[in-house]
Formats: structure tokens, sequence, C-alpha cells
């Protein structure tokens, strides 16, 4: 297989993802099933206990991610389908990490300061737009979310030590 | 004419100031997000949702389900101008409405779009109006075996007809189902899969895992995909405007088959995609000229439409009168009943007829007001799309995390969000349907108790899913549409068979 030159390198084949996924799904559906056969997943005189449901249902997604397993390792078409590149993933990667800090920075100081400074810097470094908007853009949008959901939609967001100044 | 009466009352609840303007917010916050690439109507009504949460439910159905109207209204601008789809059901759109746009028809390609979309919408709005109560009152003799006799035929129907390949399904749905087992069990009190944590007591919100499904995995593939916008302008006049609608009569029979083929799909469960190709394909396939079809026919534009709205509108009668959402966004809203505190069902038509008949009263006024917003506005929502993706990505994001955290507010929500934005990406990526897990995720909990419901009445009988003609009609197409691929192979060698023996 000769790939065109312009395209970048792939980070993983389709079928490389497709089966780690199965395995994930397959040890997931065990420790769930595990967890159901302890909490009883028997039949009780009144109908089916608390962990009969769950526990068939993990059997039934531990055996489709088993077939599902044994049909991407067969799959030898799949070997070659690019999954990700690495032009696409780094793009993955430059809004995955973001909002991860974002998340991270949420429970620290508060939602509006994160989501300020989430979108400022997501415009600065990753769209490369100058300065002055970035800042002006994010300033808008995080007043702008204050006052729709915590003055006039009620609803309560988590707020940190620079909101507490303020006297909110 | 008891429904007419009904609707009247609907329009005397809906009309006042404070509805009737959340009414003009949502449609266009709906447009707004429909526009954007990769958000469109279950992704923009998932994260507008916790805007709602402190209305009272008759202002909240009102304003969210025109944030879907305006959601649909607002893809076929994407689609037209950009050749983008705002969401699957506007592919087909793209077919004959970019080319239009290239030949400098885009005025004429989206006024067709969206009086299309208009038509279709209004279709099954009546169809809900007049067929939702009969079958509300019908299925108001439902016992737990039949709910879950019909919970079970909606998996089944996803199992069987799903065009993606069956163990992905099945995966998808078992993974969904599982979730929402996880947490305290309804019906005997103890506890499952929590490991002991206290945040997994409350269970798996269907919306916190919805918001990250649809909205965190879009921006992924989206910014993965590199989406550069390069489309075409346009301003429609109303010169414009009555031309098309001169025109349209002329294909009275191509709407009539839209409206009916999307009326059909959107009922049957998993089926609001299929409409719009399907529309398309019909279209054509009664054309004399079908040549043309593909380079820019309007009758191209106006047949996937009339189809895909007609079975997005249509996908609400399981949801009024059953409590079965038979789309994304219809289960979305599903999930929006329960955070307002009514139960979905049959009983919602006796006991909040306020709220029901308000909700229809909507789709009918919510149509027309957005058709006159979206022929007058396009100019400037074409506009929305030359902003930088880089700065309407954050935004998105943010919301996201607001609505997860808003519905129990809780911060686990935020992180379980994301950690199903990331699970969303993947499975995109290796084609595991995501509908039958957002589907499980918003039906899991009351097919369980349902189910055990029945089997305490019938002490622990599976019998009891064919003690009577309903509930045995019910389970039976549920295993005649889950085993539909292997008995329609078996029909057709059947046929094979004979037709050898005659030859």
């Amino acid at each position: 297989m000769s790939e065109p030159t312009e395209e970048p390198r792939a980070v993983a084949s389709t079928r490389a993802v497709d089966i780690v996924v199965s395995l994930l799904l397959a040890a997931f559906a065990a420790v769930m099933a595990w967890d159901n056969w302890k909490s009883g997943a028997g039949w009780a005189s009144d109908g089916p206990k608390s962990g009969y449901f769950p526990f068939y249902l993990a059997l039934l997604l531990g055996g489709a991610s088993l077939f599902g397993l044994v049909k991407a390792t067969a799959d030898r078409a799949g070997a070659d389908k690019p999954f990700v590149n690495r032009d696409q993933l780094r793009r993955v990667m430059q809004v995955l990490v973001p909002t991860f800090l974002f998340c991270l920075f949420t429970q620290w100081l508060g939602l509006y300061v994160a989501s300020f400074l989430l979108i400022a810097g997501f415009m600065r470094w990753v769209g490369g737009i100058a300065w002055w908007k970035s800042l002006l853009t994010s300033v808008i949008f995080a007043a702008a979310m204050f006052v729709t959901f915590d003055v006039a939609f009620d609803v309560i967001m988590p707020k940190g030590p620079i909101e507490a100044l303020l006297g909110f | 004419m008891e429904a007419l009466g009904l609707l009247l009352h609907g329009f005397e609840v809906l009309l006042t100031f404070k509805i009737l303007s959340l009414m003009m917010v949502g449609l266009v916050l709906g447009i707004f997000v429909g526009v954007l690439p990769g958000l469109g109507g279950p992704n923009g009504v998932a994260i507008l949702l916790p805007l709602t949460f402190t209305m009272e439910p008759t202002s909240a159905i009102v304003m969210l389900s025109c944030i879907y109207w305006g959601a649909l209204f607002g893809g076929a601008i994407t689609s037209i101008l950009f050749n983008i789809p705002g969401e699957a059901w506007s592919v087909a759109t793209t077919f004959d409405g970019y080319p239009m746009a290239q030949q400098g028809k885009a005025a004429e390609a989206l006024t067709a779009a969206f009086t299309s979309s208009f038509i279709g919408s209004l279709v099954a709005v009546l169809l809900i109006t007049f067929l939702a109560p009969g079958i509300a009152s019908f299925a108001l003799r439902f016992g737990p075996p039949e709910f879950f006799a019909v919970y079970f035929l909606t998996f089944c129907s996803f199992v069987g007809l799903g065009k993606e390949e069956k163990h992905k399904t099945i995966i998808s749905m078992s993974l969904g189902l599982l979730l929402t087992a996880i947490g305290m069990d309804t019906v005997s009190g103890q506890l499952r899969m929590t490991f002991g944590s206290d945040n997994l007591l409350r269970g798996i919100n269907f919306l916190v895992a919805v918001i990250g499904l649809f909205g965190i995995s879009e921006i992924l593939l989206t910014m993965e995909e590199r989406l550069a916008l390069r489309g075409h302008a346009a301003a429609i006049s109303l010169r414009v405007v009555f031309k098309v609608w001169r025109e349209m009569p002329r294909y009275w029979a191509t709407l009539l088959r839209s409206s009916a083929i999307g009326c059909w799909l959107g009922i049957t469960p998993g089926g609001a995609i299929a409409a719009s190709f399907m529309g398309y394909n019909v279209a054509k396939r009664f054309s004399k000229d079908k040549e043309s079809f593909g380079k820019g026919r309007i009758e191209g534009v106006f047949a996937p439409e009339t189809a895909a709205h007609a079975s997005g509108t249509s996908a609400l009668l399981p949801m009024l009168a059953l409590g079965i959402p038979g789309s994304g966004t219809a289960a979305i809203l599903l999930g929006g009943l329960m955070v307002w505190g009514l139960n979905p069902g049959p009983l919602l038509f006796v006991e909040h007829k306020d709220f029901v008949w308000g909700l229809i009263a909507s789709m009918y006024l919510g149509n027309v007001v957005g058709l006159v917003i979206v022929l007058s506005t396009v100019p400037l929502f074409a506009a929305v799309l030359r902003v930088p993706f880089a700065a309407i990505a954050p935004m998105i994001v943010v919301s996201c995390a607001v609505g997860a955290y808003a519905i129990q507010n809780a911060m686990f929500d935020v992180w379980l969000m994301l950690v199903f934005g990331v699970v969303g990406y993947v499975f995109k990526k290796i084609n595991i349907p995501l509908a039958p897990f957002t589907l499980a995720l918003v039906l899991g909990n009351r097919a369980e108790d349902s189910f055990r419901l029945s089997m305490i009445g019938s002490a622990g009988d599976l019998r009891v899913f064919w003690s009577n003609s309903l509930v045995g009609s019910i389970a039976t197409l549920a295993l005649v549409l889950l085993f539909w691929p292997l008995i329609s192979a078996a029909i057709e060698r059947l046929r094979g068979a004979l037709v050898k023996t005659t030859t």
C-alpha cells in the first residue's frame, strides 16, 4: 500500500481503536457483571432481584464487545484505515486540553473566571486572533452568561474568590 | 371536534406577552445553533436546556421546542449556503441546495427549504393534534406489561431496522441501559454499581451524558476536520419568496409524498434521519426528469426538507402520547419534562391539559413565526458563519459546562460530561451509533421498572407478555423486528427457491 505523500502519518488505525474500545467495554462489562452478581442477580419470589437486569445487560454488552473484538481482529482492511492522523490529533488536543483545564479551573476559580480564561486563551493562542478582540469577546461573553444565568434565570453557577471579592 | 376546542384553549395559554417573547428568544437561539456547523437540533436543545430549569413547565417547553424549530430552520442555511449539513438529516438538502446556490439561486433554494420545512411540520402537527389524544387515551389502558412491550418494541426496532452493524447497535444500547441502572434501584431501594462513591449514588443523569455525547464530541470532530467555511451570500427579497410560492403548488405531489414519508418515519423510532434521504429518493424516482436531480433542481430541496421536518415534528407524537421519544431531540425534550417534574406518558393529556395543548399550539405558532423570522434574517445568520470558529468553540464548551452543572449543581457532572464527550467522539469515529445509546439512557429506568412491576404482578411468569391480544401482538411484533434481518433473508431465499422450482 503506497499512501499519498501529503497525508500526515496516521497515529492509529481504525482497527486498533476498534480493538481497544472492545477490550475496554468488555472489561467494563465484566466489572459491572461482577458487582451485580454480588448484589444478587437471581430471581426472587416476587420477580427479579435488583441485580438481575443489569447483570444480564452486562453479559449482553460483554458478548457484543467480544464479538466486535473478534470481528475487528479478523478485519484486515481496517488496519490500513487511519483513525486520526497527526495533524488531526493535534487539533483535537487543542480543544480537549483547554477544556480539561477549564473544568479544573472552574473548580477553583468559579465558572465565570474560568470561561473568561478559556475563551480569551483559546481565541488568542489557537485562533491567533488579536489580543484586544480576544479579551473583549471573553469579557462580554462571561458577563452575558452571568447576567443570563445568575441574575435573569436564577440558575446558580459555581463561583470563586473573585466573585466573592465583588460581593456575589 | 374536541381536539379543536382544546387546541383553542392551548392558544389561549400561549397568548401572553411572556410566553410569546420566550418563543421569539427560543426561535432566534435555535436558528443560531442550527446555523453553526456541527451543532444542530439535539445539541442545541441539550445545551440550552438549563435556561429553562427555573421556568414553569409550559413556558419551558414552548421555549425549548421553539429552539428545536429554529434549529431545524437554521440547519438549512448552512446546508445550502456552505454545503455543510448542520446535522445528519440536512445532508440530502445539500444535494440540490448547494448547486442552486452556486448558480446564484441561493435565495430561491432557501425560500424553498424554509417553506417546505414549514409545510412538513404543519402536516405533522395536524397529525399530532388529531391523533395524539386518541392514542393517549387508548394507552391509558396500558399496564406495566404493555408499557414494557412498547419499550421493548422500540429497542428491538433500533437493532433490527438500524443501518449500522448489529453488534455495534447492541453495544451502544446495552451500555446505555447499564449506565442508567447505576445508583439506587427504584423498586427495592438497593444501591447498584456505585462502588461506594457518593457521586454515583445519584446515578448518571441522562442530560449530562447527552451534552457530552453531542455537544463536546461535536466540537472535537469539527476541530479535527478543520472546516473551511466558504459560503455564498444571500438575501431574500419578497419578490423571490412569492415567485417560489407560486411555483410550489406544481410540486404538490412531491410535498404530499414527502410529508407522508416523514410522518411515518418520525413516529417509527430511529427513523428520523432516513426520512430526508427517502423523501429525496422517492421524489427522484417519481420524477420524469431524473437526470436534473443533484444539479440544482428546486424539487430536490422541497422533497428532503419536507420529509425531514415532518419526521422531526412527528417524532414528538409518541413522546407526548406514550412517553417514548421518536428521535434524539424528542428524547432530550422528554428528559426536560422529567426535570420540570412532569411524568411523560398518556396521563399527561389528562393531568396537564394546559401543558400539552400549549405545546401543540406552540408548534403551529412557532412554525409560522419561525418561517417569517428565518426568511427575513438570512443575511444576518449567514454572517454568523463568518465569525471564526476559534471564538465559537470555547463558547460552546462553556455553554455545555453550564448545562451539565446546572442539572444537579454538581461539579462531578461537568467531569462526567467531559468523559462522555471523549466517548462520543471515539464512538462516532468507529461507527457505534449514538441514537440507541441516548434512547437507552432516557428509557432505561422506566423499561426496567415496567418489566419488574409486570413480574411482580404475574409472580415471575414471563407469559404475562402474551397474556392478552394487545400486549401479545406488541411483544410479538417486537421479536419480529428484532430478527427482521434474518426473517427478510429467509423470505428472500424462499422466494428464490420458489422461482427456481417454477422455472
